[in-house]
């Protein structure tokens, strides 16, 4: 089962709920089986799994869903975080720019960050960004035209870049770089 | 300053200029779609041959890279104990184990 870990991983940040993560996954694996004989040998596996994990909780999330899924965005320019917090990586004499990257934010505050993404932004930007699927795989993972998948992925993006810069706000990470004046005549 | 370039059917004839607004602007245009590799070898080539030249360019792309990398990897979740004794014991009962070899045997995951 060596597709868990990454099956795992979207599930949750599809359900933001661990034991419901569990449920899916399970679900899917048990569909996956009752399916294989339609799956056709030499075409792409994880991709596969992840259709019906997608799939699966769509359906499932819409059955009990009592208000319609929130679809607006805060929508920002793009390089919203490159702007405010680029020249943080000069603060630091010695360190590579991937560490300072690395270290701008935690592992909490990404997954919060994703997680307050409407659902299908908060799907395309995961199957992009966390699980590298090219756009065409994920206009097939979510059954919708590749023009949707490029428009959700570029949307979610900026959003979760608003997401995560409030966060960082919130813990003052923002006094140590250049503010909103930052890079924004770049 | 245009380059040792032939122009090439359907070029509108502007010049070159690796080092202007316009190809800055065009490439950041094409930021994601570059960093997706969703382009064509021209457009990839040349947006490349831009970032050689153009370190402010470079560092947004740069930028841009590793934050996608830290949201990766930051993302990563490791499987609860037990889900998968759980969902093989599930795949069992649902094989009729220990029954007879069936379709699903040939299930790799």
């Amino acid at each position: 089962m060596e597709h868990m870990p990454s099956l795992y991983t979207a599930a949750l940040r599809m359900t933001r709920n661990p034991s419901e993560a569990e449920d899916l996954v399970q679900e899917t694996y048990l569909k996956a089986y009752r399916a294989f004989d339609s799956f056709q040998e030499g075409t792409n596996l994880k991709a596969w799994l992840y259709k019906i994990q997608t799939n699966t909780f769509i359906n499932a999330y819409r059955a009990r869903r009592r208000r319609p899924e929130q679809t607006e965005l805060d929508d920002v320019e793009d390089l919203y975080l490159y702007r405010r917090l680029g020249g943080l990586e000069a603060a630091t004499a010695g360190r590579s720019a991937e560490e300072q990257v690395m270290d701008l934010f935690t592992d909490a505050e990404v997954k919060s960050a994703l997680d307050s993404l409407p659902e299908q932004f908060r799907i395309a930007v995961l199957l992009a960004d966390v699980e590298g699927f090219s756009y065409k795989e994920i206009a097939d993972i979510m059954d919708v035209p590749i023009g949707t998948v490029m428009s959700r992925i570029h949307r979610g993006r900026r959003a979760l870049q608003k997401a995560l810069y409030d966060f960082g706000q919130a813990r003052g990470l923002v006094a140590q770089g250049r503010g909103a004046q930052g890079r924004g005549d770049g | 300053m245009p380059r040792d370039v032939e122009p090439r059917a359907g070029e509108t004839g502007s010049a070159m200029d690796t080092t202007g607004a316009d190809d800055c602007s065009e490439s950041l245009h094409r930021l994601y779609h570059f960093l997706d590799g969703e382009l064509t070898d021209e457009r990839r080539a040349a947006i490349a041959h831009h970032l050689d030249e153009c370190s402010p360019c470079l560092d947004a792309f740069d930028f841009e890279a590793e934050l996608r990398v830290m949201i990766s990897l930051k993302c990563r979740e490791r499987v609860p104990d037990g889900l998968i004794e759980r969902i093989a014991a599930a795949i069992r009962q649902e094989r009729g184990w220990p029954g007879p070899a069936g379709r699903g045997d040939a299930f790799p995951v």
